[in-house]
């Protein structure tokens, strides 16, 4: 079974390929400036996908492909939160790249392609899979930064984003290539076997170190987050929308293959190092977003932070702290769209605006979605009843289920410097007298589309448990 | 069929409904009618919480109106609610505190005052939920929730310095909290359940006790707040609106005591025990250096904030000095030393809330709470220099007020363990007199000092009636304070019993 060619295995991602090629040659056909054929096509594939997936979801394990491709539970799951977050980023774009010369049929089809990456990867069983996907992925964003030709900044983020992702992949490469000469396999369940038998074999260490290094990379985790703010401030903000949430996940698909499973055996190796970046992405991570005036370069900073509370959930390497990490890694997505959300929302024909001060005034003129961006902000500082307090709470549970107390306490003692920045962007939108108001976006699908979110942040918030159980599904803790 | 109801569950929820349906409602053209449905969804509450003191069995200390049922299966953390004494008077005064404000502040907001009123609601619901919660996660969400509504009433409706005060609180609130956090979940990985009572009755070690109780010290003296961590009360309390001021003063402040009963004082006896001279100490601190602070105060709010922060250390002093009476066997007087304290919390919670009230009367008139700029008001405003008087009497200590019952209880307990404790304690009744009487002469009495005091009009229908409700409170609780004593009676003979006692070992542990 595991040696047999089963496309049954990835007809997901063949529907996807086949949906791409066909919206690709539809797409040249195409007169509309609004491509609005190739957006419902777009969308249409992604719900089939949900739709797909749904079904697979309580599939038992399986490996194929000469143990090269995995199905199972977890990465369903995954795909599942990859396509609905996809969707969504893909809603927020509409209005916004068609002011900006970014309507184009490249625009959709990148953003596939990228899904089609993160399937391979969350669905990987080899480090040659992974790195396949993780190129997949890497190239579609560097090509999304850059669509934006005319502008500097897009340009520049676009370049330091290549320059750093490929860093990155050639640390991974590295590590990967190390590993293979230390144990001849490149499958992961192998190599795990691998250090079953040889607990601690110097060249494979050094190449795990270099893997977590990459992955690091990725995350835009301190020490390796010099790229972060910069990109995600320079690329169009549907696109920082996009690979500040969505491509986590992916990642983290892969932090579980390699960590977990890779390396399960030699867990003390690695979680030390994890321990470390976590703990520097969120003290760096909350006090540099103190003192940023942009919107998104503030967002960015703080997705260092949510990162580092994220892979705090690592560190205890069990199956129930992955859940929780699982967990946290979700709703950072959701969290972040909704983020980005807003900057997108104050984008007006071809103006951006994307200082904080920009949204002064914004409470008091439109209330209601003064109050949803409040909810935006109080869930990221994770207070609750809304939904980001809840996978903090795992995480934390997590940390002093095992042992990890103080660690716990320099956590979420950070977490009231965090409050202090997200309380900012309330304070502007609500406290400070204006004499008119800020320019808001006039299109009725973003309008609608926001506040949908933001309300599941609400909802959400009310009862994790809907998103919870898959997680812990995802790792066979509840079935 | 009263039976039946969830009441409990309508005194959280109601209120926070009502709100939220609120916040749809914009635009001038429905402020009446929102200003009709939010004071229809506060007495509503406010019958409720009355409904629930009648059916309260006061003649037992068991928890009762339980509700329970599974909210997060994956946790463990279940939607739990239930009242004992020391809860139940606190849900009645949130209540009615709420009704309170919605009626005091039915005219005197010009901007968006549908929303302003759907903020207290809402937080009225959610500070009924903190005395309510029995499941101490619930109670954690309830707890930081309550924030948002605060922060943004005084971050939108307040005065010049809104924007630093209001950050200030919420960030200063948020800090202690999160140290709750941490402290819950450890405990829960003990109990293995996030139960309160479950943590209650568990032993830990002595210390793991100092570590927990410095947490829950940190997030219950915050709210207190206790000397040092008092600052950003009177920066709240000055730029808050007037329904800002009372609900904080009223209840906000409570929650710090009721932290101290619930959490820390039954779950890490031992370390209280232990460190019960610093908090003693601490106590006196805040009843004596905030006592010299406030005399010293122009600002008539900053003023009966800092005198807040006075009182409020009475009621620490009575809770810890019944540890060091515990220790030399006195129970009789530790029994006192806590209701002492309970009943301080509750009178507090009415003069306070009505000092407020009163300033906010003048705020309304002239715009400014400088002491200085009033002078003669008794001679436009007779009616509310009485009311003004019962309330300044009462902060005092009067005999005869509320305000004389908790303060006598806890000099009296305090008497049996040192006599310089009571008289450093008792000494401030003195100060209190002085700073309340002082303020009360600058602004009543005395010649009129300007144009705008000549053409001031006295109390009306509204502002009458509420303070009408809050004096009949003061002077009843102050002649015949039996009723609450009564509520909380077995309650605190058990929590005595049972919950002080030592939790380093499981003997002695009441099951």
């Amino acid at each position: 079974m595991n040696e047999s060619i089963n496309f049954s295995l990835i007809y997901s991602e063949i529907f996807l390929l086949t949906a791409i090629c066909c919206i690709m040659l539809v797409d040249l056909f195409q007169r509309d400036r609004e491509r609005k054929l190739t957006f419902t096509l777009t969308q249409l594939t992604l719900v089939t996908l949900i739709i797909l997936g749904f079904n697979q979801l309580n599939m038992p394990l399986a490996i194929g492909f000469y143990q090269h491709w995995i199905l199972d539970t977890l990465a369903t799951t995954l795909k599942i939160a990859i396509y609905i977050m996809t969707f969504i980023a893909l809603l927020y774009a509409r209005p916004f790249i068609s002011h900006r010369n970014l309507m184009r049929g490249e625009y959709y089809l990148l953003t596939l392609f990228s899904v089609l990456g993160m399937m391979i990867m969350v669905s990987s069983n080899s480090f040659l899979l992974v790195y396949l996907g993780l190129e997949l992925l890497s190239l579609s964003l560097y090509a999304l930064v850059a669509l934006q030709r005319d502008s500097k900044l897009a340009s520049e983020s676009a370049v330091k984003y290549f320059v750093m992702g490929g860093l990155a992949s050639g640390f991974i490469l590295y590590g990967v290539s190390l590993i293979y000469g230390a144990t001849g396999s490149i499958i992961i369940s192998e190599v795990s076997q691998f250090y079953s038998q040889n607990p601690s074999n110097l060249i494979s260490q050094f190449g795990m170190v270099f893997i977590v290094i990459g992955l690091a990379f990725k995350f835009g985790a301190v020490p390796f987050h010099m790229w972060l703010p910069d990109v995600y401030h320079g690329s169009p903000s549907s696109i920082t929308a996009y690979i500040s949430s969505v491509p986590k996940i992916a990642v983290f698909g892969i932090a579980v293959r390699i960590l977990m499973v890779a390396f399960g055996q030699s867990i003390g190796d690695w979680s030390g190092l994890i321990l470390i970046v976590a703990l520097l992405s969120i003290i760096v991570g909350n006090v540099v977003a103190v003192v940023q005036s942009n919107l998104k370069r503030m967002l960015g900073y703080s997705a260092i932070a949510h990162i580092g509370y994220f892979l705090l959930g690592l560190v205890p390497a069990t199956d129930a702290s992955f859940s929780a990490a699982m967990f946290y890694i979700i709703v950072y997505a959701l969290m972040t769209l909704a983020g980005f959300g807003i900057v997108i929302f104050m984008s007006v024909a071809e103006k951006d605006y994307q200082n904080v001060s920009d949204l002064r005034g914004l409470g008091r003129y439109h209330p209601w979605y003064g109050l949803m961006f409040t909810v935006v902000m109080i869930s990221m500082a994770g207070i609750p009843p809304f939904i980001g307090f809840w996978p903090k709470l795992e995480i934390f549970r997590q940390l002093v289920l095992n042992g990890y107390v103080f660690e716990a306490v320099i956590a979420i003692a950070f977490s009231v410097v965090g409050l202090f920045y997200y309380l900012k962007v309330v304070k502007e939108m609500f406290f400070s007298e204006v004499e008119e108001s800020p320019e808001i976006t006039e299109s009725r699908s973003l309008k609608v589309a926001l506040s949908f979110n933001c309300i599941l942040l609400v909802l959400i918030g009310l009862m994790p448990d809907s998103i919870y159980d898959y997680c812990l599904t995802a790792f066979n803790i509840i079935s | 069929m009263i039976e039946k109801l969830p009441l409990l569950s309508l005194s959280i929820w109601l209120p926070v409904l009502t709100g939220v349906l609120m916040l749809f409602v914009t635009g001038q053209k429905h402020k009446k009618t929102s200003h009709w449905i939010a004071l229809i969804g506060a007495a509503a509450t406010f019958a409720i919480s009355l409904l629930l003191l009648s059916e309260f069995d006061s003649s037992s200390y068991y928890i009762q109106f339980i509700e329970d049922k599974v909210w997060l299966k994956s946790l463990d953390i279940h939607y739990a609610l239930g009242i004992d004494g020391f809860s139940l008077p606190l849900i009645v005064l949130t209540s009615l505190m709420t009704l309170i404000v919605v009626i005091s502040s039915w005219n005197n907001i010009k901007f968006r005052a549908t929303h302003y009123l759907a903020g207290f609601l809402i937080m009225g619901g959610l500070m009924n939920g903190v005395f309510a919660a029995t499941d101490s996660i619930l109670f954690y969400v309830f707890w930081e929730a309550m924030l948002v509504p605060m922060f943004l009433i005084i971050g939108i409706w307040g005065g010049a310095n809104r924007v630093y005060a209001s950050l200030k609180f919420f960030i200063y609130t948020f800090f202690g909290s999160v140290f709750l956090l941490i402290a819950l979940i450890y405990l829960a990985k003990q109990a293995d359940s996030f139960d309160i009572f479950n943590m209650q009755q568990m032993v830990i070690d002595l210390e793991a006790q100092k570590l927990i109780f410095f947490a829950f010290l940190i997030a219950f003296a915050v709210k207190i707040p206790m000397w040092p961590v008092h600052t950003w009360l009177p920066d709240a309390h000055v730029q808050a609106p007037t329904g800002g001021s009372v609900i904080l003063a009223a209840i906000m402040l409570k929650m710090g005591t009721y932290g101290f009963i619930r959490f820390m004082l039954p779950i890490v006896p031992d370390a209280s025990m232990a460190y019960a001279g610093m908090m003693i100490v601490l106590s006196l601190i805040a009843i004596a250096y905030i006592g010299f602070v406030a005399l010293a105060q122009e600002d008539m709010k900053k003023l009966v904030a800092y005198s807040s922060i006075a009182h409020m250390g009475f009621v620490t002093l009575g809770l810890f000095i019944s540890f060091a009476l515990l220790k030399q066997q006195q129970v009789d007087a530790a029994v006192m030393g806590i209701q002492g304290a309970l009943v301080q919390t509750i009178s507090h919670g009415f003069i306070s809330g009505a000092l407020f009230l009163c300033i906010g009367v003048l705020y309304d008139r002239m715009h400014s709470r400088n002491i200085a700029d009033y002078g003669g008001v008794v001679n436009t405003m007779p009616k509310f220099a009485m009311f003004f008087m019962l309330f300044a009497m009462a902060n005092a200590g009067l005999p005869g007020t509320s305000g004389f019952v908790g303060e006598f209880f806890v000099i009296i307990a305090s008497l049996q363990v040192s006599f310089w404790i009571a008289i450093i304690a008792g000494l401030t009744l003195v100060l209190a007199a002085a700073y309340t009487l002082w303020m009360y002469k600058r602004v009543i009495f005395g010649d009129i000092a300007n144009d705008k005091v000549a053409s001031l009009n006295d109390l009306n229908g509204r502002e009458l009636s509420v303070l009408i409700i809050l004096a009949l409170l003061v002077l009843f609780f102050g002649l015949y304070p039996s009723p609450l004593l009564e509520i909380m009676q077995p309650s605190v003979e058990h929590f005595i019993d049972c919950n002080l006692v030592s939790k380093l070992t499981p003997e002695g542990m009441c099951s």
